[in-house]
């Protein structure tokens, strides 16, 4: 388990909620921020606020400094080559979309594929749908095994000559599972597809290696990994980048404009129109930088523990329901629930009231929900900063939403 | 265990409603059917009524939801039948003024529903205890026109 120290690091977790000390168990959702983040915003808007890429003055080439940083950082984080693969983006969702809009437009035909899986959040769904009906593509979903995770044999059952977009989520933000994406990523490669990779909750709690995955795209979003809200990344291969058109136009992306014609400039500049998302980027460089002192292997382990821990006391309670793998080294730091008579958004305000904050709802995966055939499930998620004492009060208000709905 | 704040919510005749709710399932021969849901929460109604020279002569839901949200399907069946269309669209909006804190008009007669004040108090749970009103409201305004 990691030091419990690191709670200190977090003022907003230091607060009572209806009364009570607050367990924060929503970091699926997004994760809270550290001083450390905090900071770097402050210090920026306080010392170096400032456009970046134009003025000739002082501050501006601070800005552009922490900006252009910002993005050296990302790129270590994901161990890609080259900061011309990095594109600053709004988030996971952002990302997605420009990929679908710039790579699938311009490369799929009627009748090609993409492919994706039951398991998928809405915004690694709905681009390719829009795709897909714009182009005459076929959206084809891969089924999962019962324990929720994937198997290769149906990736690669699915895929055909035809298949063009392999798009997966890495770690599951119901499940918790973590999926193969290095082996399905080559199974993509041999039909000729791109693989696209939603990093969005894998981002937080592993080490990603884009390299070593040989993905062509991988998408992530700051405010999942202790940064702030409105910025993420896109990571593309530089020749897939190269050959795509920007989806958004205006200033910052342009080398030459004239009345009727304009070129734009080069990677990865092309893809970031207007005002660039400046404090976001450095609050996130500093979010990543704050996790990789940590460190990945130790924030995965920690959570192992903590899953571990929540399953083996979460099934002592009869009537629960818990989704995805058993096991919980193949799972990240999320469990999915239900309790036998008590809907998740009663449960989720039984807790509310004693200060745990948990999601219930559909998680923005209506296809898995169908899936797992179920209206609404219940779900606590955890980060560095929680701790075996945060289980506890987890299962005193699961006990208690048993009492009350008996 | 005991917290103050679940109590003013989950009320027992909520949860009474909650655990035996009245007139659950479909109605034979009913002339307005309405499906709604809660996108955001994925709480799912469907009510039947059966309306007859601008009566409502019967009421019944099925749905899938919350306490909240089922408890007052359940209450609302009983308390729109036999109302004529003017008066179950004015109880709707009374209802709905009720979740929201305001004052409510004396001329509807809550009796026990007036159990589900304590909902006023959870933003987030509103939703949840207006949606069967509104499917009748919808169903009913629907009829009308
Ligand atoms: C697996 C997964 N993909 C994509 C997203 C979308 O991320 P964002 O809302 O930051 O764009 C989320 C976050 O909810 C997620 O959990």
């Amino acid at each position: 388990m990691l030091n419990p120290d690191i709670r200190n690091d977090f003022p907003i977790l230091d607060q009572e909620v209806n009364g009570y000390p607050l367990v924060y168990l929503d970091s699926a959702a997004t994760s809270q921020k550290p001083r450390q983040v905090i900071e770097a915003l402050e210090h920026y808007y306080k010392y170096d606020n400032s456009n970046v890429h134009r003025g000739v003055h002082t501050l501006g080439n601070r800005a552009t400094e922490d900006y252009e940083g910002a993005r050296e950082t990302v790129r270590k984080f994901l161990n890609a080559s080259s900061t011309k693969e990095i594109v600053f983006t709004r988030g996971t969702t952002t990302a997605l979309n420009l990929i679908a809009d710039s790579y699938g437009r311009a490369n799929i035909a009627e009748g090609d594929e993409i492919i994706i899986t039951y398991m998928e959040h809405h915004s690694n769904i709905i681009p390719w749908q829009q795709l897909a009906k714009a182009t005459g593509a076929v959206l084809k979903y891969v089924d999962l095994e019962e324990d929720g995770t994937l198997s290769l044999e149906k990736v690669s059952d699915a895929m055909t000559d035809r298949t063009k977009i392999v798009s997966m989520m890495y770690v599951s933000n119901v499940l918790g599972t973590m999926n193969p994406i290095k082996e399905i990523t080559e199974i993509a490669h041999v039909h000729g597809a791109v693989m696209v990779v939603d990093a969005a909750q894998a981002a937080p709690h592993i080490e990603i290696d884009v390299q070593d995955l040989d993905c062509d795209f991988l998408a992530f979003s700051g405010h999942k990994l202790c940064g702030p809200t409105g910025i993420g990344a896109l990571y593309g291969k530089k020749a897939l980048l190269e050959a795509m058109e920007p989806t958004e136009f205006g200033g910052e992306m342009i080398d030459f404009v004239g009345l009727y014609d304009s070129t734009w400039k080069e990677l990865p500049w092309k893809f970031e129109g207007g005002t660039p998302i400046i404090a976001g980027a450095i609050g996130m460089a500093a979010a990543i930088d704050y996790i990789q002192s940590i460190g990945l292997d130790a924030i995965e382990q920690h959570e192992h523990e903590l899953v571990a821990y929540a399953m083996e006391q979460m099934r002592t309670l009869e009537g629960i329901e818990i989704y995805g793998p058993r096991d919980a080294s193949k799972r990240a730091g999320i469990v999915t629930f239900n309790l036998e008579g008590v809907h998740p958004h009663d449960l989720a305000t039984v807790l509310d009231m004693n200060g745990i904050a948990v999601r219930a709802g559909h998680h923005c995966c209506q296809p898995l929900m169908k899936w797992l055939d179920v209206s609404a499930t219940a779900r606590a998620s955890f980060y560095l900063y929680n701790t075996k004492e945060d289980v506890d009060r987890l299962m005193e208000g699961l006990r208690m939403a048993k009492e009350y709905f008996q | 265990m005991k917290n103050d704040k679940l109590d003013q919510l989950y009320r027992s005749v909520i949860m009474d409603h909650y655990k035996t709710p009245r007139n659950k399932g479909v109605l034979e021969g009913s002339n307005v059917t309405i499906d709604m849901n809660n996108p955001t929460c994925g709480d799912v109604i469907h009510l039947t009524l059966q309306v007859e020279d601008d009566i409502v002569k019967d009421a019944k839901f099925e749905g899938e939801g919350c306490s909240i949200s089922m408890a007052s399907a359940s209450m609302m069946t009983q308390l729109v039948k036999g109302k004529n269309k003017e008066e179950a669209i004015f109880a709707a909006h009374a209802f709905s003024d009720m979740m929201l804190g305001k004052e409510v008009d004396e001329s509807v007669d809550f009796g026990d529903i007036e159990a589900l004040t304590g909902v006023a108090k959870f933003p987030a749970r509103i939703k949840c205890a207006t949606l069967p009103w509104k499917a009748m409201e919808k169903g009913i305004a629907g009829d009308s026109e």
